[in-house]
């Protein structure tokens, strides 16, 4: 073949470029005390990715952008950025859909920036562990006695809000959180449903000493935006609103039957 | 674990909402719209009486009635404290919003009792 | 819930954003959800007018022909138009939300969220043809 290898595709156009601009958030603490925008403009391939531009932008154009990414494949979920004011997986968002631009891109809302487009995420990690993301049993079963066995039907129970990958789109859709920092937000709730379902799970008495609360799932007005913007369909508003009907239902039995309440 | 209350007035916005959902609309379209434009009759006076009098009626009207203002008194305490970050005066919104939607509940069963 | 984070004193000169007051007006997505929050007030405002009538209904034909002539002013049928169009909102908006609490089985299996929202509506229509044609045979 004649040409450098990128011409693999060329003949369906598949490799057709492009100039397109991007908008990018700038907040370099060390050069200025409020954030800018830089407008790049660069030739674009139409099988690129939000995130294989702003590569090319650090790799050829400046080196200074900074940005998280690892897995480029929607697992890892370190590459969420605000596109065009919409919480997104950029590794999972086609440059193509957002012609003819100028595309902008922010770090994720909510959040305190640290530079460019990361974002401090401490706070989510205290939250998401302080809710025990594992299975607590009241008391451990001898290994010799075998594994906890599980059906299928109760895998699904709970299989859908497993899925998360920690990539806080739902907290960047959701204003509640934004207005509410000690909120525990969609993904913390979701996944400590995804335990408090598990039939395996004896926990859920201590994570509602957390969540059954004002800062936990009561916080919640059911906006709906989490759901709308999570690229794995875990449907963090429903896991808030099954709480919510769960833990009214143990309300009414503990004040029916007093006797019977925990804790 | 820390008591809340938030519960008890869930399940009075939730119940209040499903209740309005189903039955204010045509409430509302056929006593505010319909019969004043005089597109349906209205019904005679004794006919509405004895219908609204009778015990199942009266059930419903109270349920109808005094669960929408608690779906109206949870729903609006969160939009003040939400749309306008009201947040320092949640305790006051709640006392008034509860409180008026319990007012509304008296007045509610007062009438319904004497009819 | 209460995790105090510690991170302010090493890192002080993050960028942190505050949500204006006014934050709902930006985004259409944001307006959408207050508007469907504001549909609370025309239905206790509803409910509140349905009292009243009631309240004219116990106290004698003379009052109750009273208040049907008042719900026949322009203005009334005017804000009862509106109000209309909030509750009716107000159930579509419920009953779409309706998946999200109910995650219900039948022989095993979930019903889909596609079913639920539904039979909701499937529901308030009976209904409402059911309050229709008893105020019709009234």
């Amino acid at each position: 073949m004649a040409d450098d290898g990128q011409g693999a595709h060329g003949a369906g156009g598949l490799t057709s470029e492009r100039m397109v601009t991007f908008e990018v958030f700038r907040y370099r603490p060390e050069e200025e005390s409020e954030p800018v925008y830089q407008t790049y403009e660069l030739p674009v391939r139409s099988e690129w990715v939000v995130l294989d531009a702003l590569n090319h932008i650090k790799d050829h154009i400046d080196g200074t952008l900074s940005f998280r990414w690892s897995c480029r494949m929607g697992v890892c979920g370190s590459c969420g950025m605000m596109v065009n004011g919409n919480p997104t997986l950029t590794c999972a968002t086609f440059v193509e859909a957002l012609l003819p631009g100028p595309i902008k891109v922010e770090p994720l809302e909510n959040f305190p920036v640290v530079r460019d487009l990361i974002i401090e995420m401490t706070d989510f990690m205290e939250k998401l562990e302080s809710v025990k993301p594992w299975i607590i049993r009241a008391e451990e079963r001898a290994l010799e006695d075998g594994e906890y066995l599980q059906t299928p039907a109760q895998l699904a129970d709970y299989k859908q809000f497993s899925m998360c990958i920690n990539c806080l789109l739902c907290y960047s859709a959701c204003p509640v959180f934004g207005l509410e920092p000690g909120f525990a937000g969609p993904a913390v709730i979701a996944l400590a449903q995804r335990y408090n379902m598990d039939s395996r799970d004896q926990g859920a008495g201590e994570r509602d000493a957390l969540l059954n609360t004002d800062e936990g799932i009561w916080q919640c007005t059911l906006v709906g935006e989490c759901s709308e913007v999570c690229p794995k369909d875990v449907d963090p508003a429903a896991a808030i609103q099954r709480y919510k009907l769960s833990s009214t239902v143990q309300w009414y039995r503990n004040f029916m039957m007093p006797w019977r309440a925990k804790g | 674990m820390k008591k809340t209350l938030e519960p008890f007035w869930w399940s009075l916005f939730g119940a209040g909402g499903t209740l309005a959902a189903l039955f204010i609309p045509i409430t509302l379209f056929v006593n505010g719209i319909a019969i004043p434009l005089g597109w349906l009759g209205a019904p005679g006076y004794e006919s509405v009486l004895q219908l609204a009098g009778h015990p199942l009626a009266r059930g419903y009207l109270f349920l109808l009635i005094s669960l929408s203002f608690y779906h109206w008194a949870h729903r609006f305490r969160f939009t003040l404290y939400d749309g306008l970050q009201l947040k320092h005066l949640n305790f006051l919104i709640a006392v008034i919003c509860y409180g008026s939607a319990t007012v509304g509940t008296i007045a509610a069963g007062y009438t319904l009792i004497n009819l | 819930m209460r995790v105090n984070p510690q991170h302010t004193p090493y890192h002080p000169r993050w960028h942190r954003p505050s949500m204006p007051i006014f934050w709902w007006v930006r985004r259409w997505i944001h307006a959408r959800f207050i508007l469907r929050e504001l549909t609370s007030i025309f239905v206790a405002g509803y409910a509140l007018v349905y009292l009243l009538q009631l309240r004219a209904l116990g106290m004698g034909p003379e009052a109750y022909a009273r208040f049907l002539e008042m719900l026949r002013s322009p203005l009334a049928i005017m804000l009862h138009a509106v109000a209309l169009g909030f509750v009716m909102y107000h159930s579509i908006t419920w009953f779409n939300l309706a998946p999200r609490a109910l995650a219900l089985r039948v022989g095993g299996k979930r019903v889909p969220d596609r079913v639920i929202a539904g039979l909701n509506f499937v529901a308030w229509i009976g209904i409402s043809a059911g309050l229709l044609w008893m105020t019709l045979k009234g």
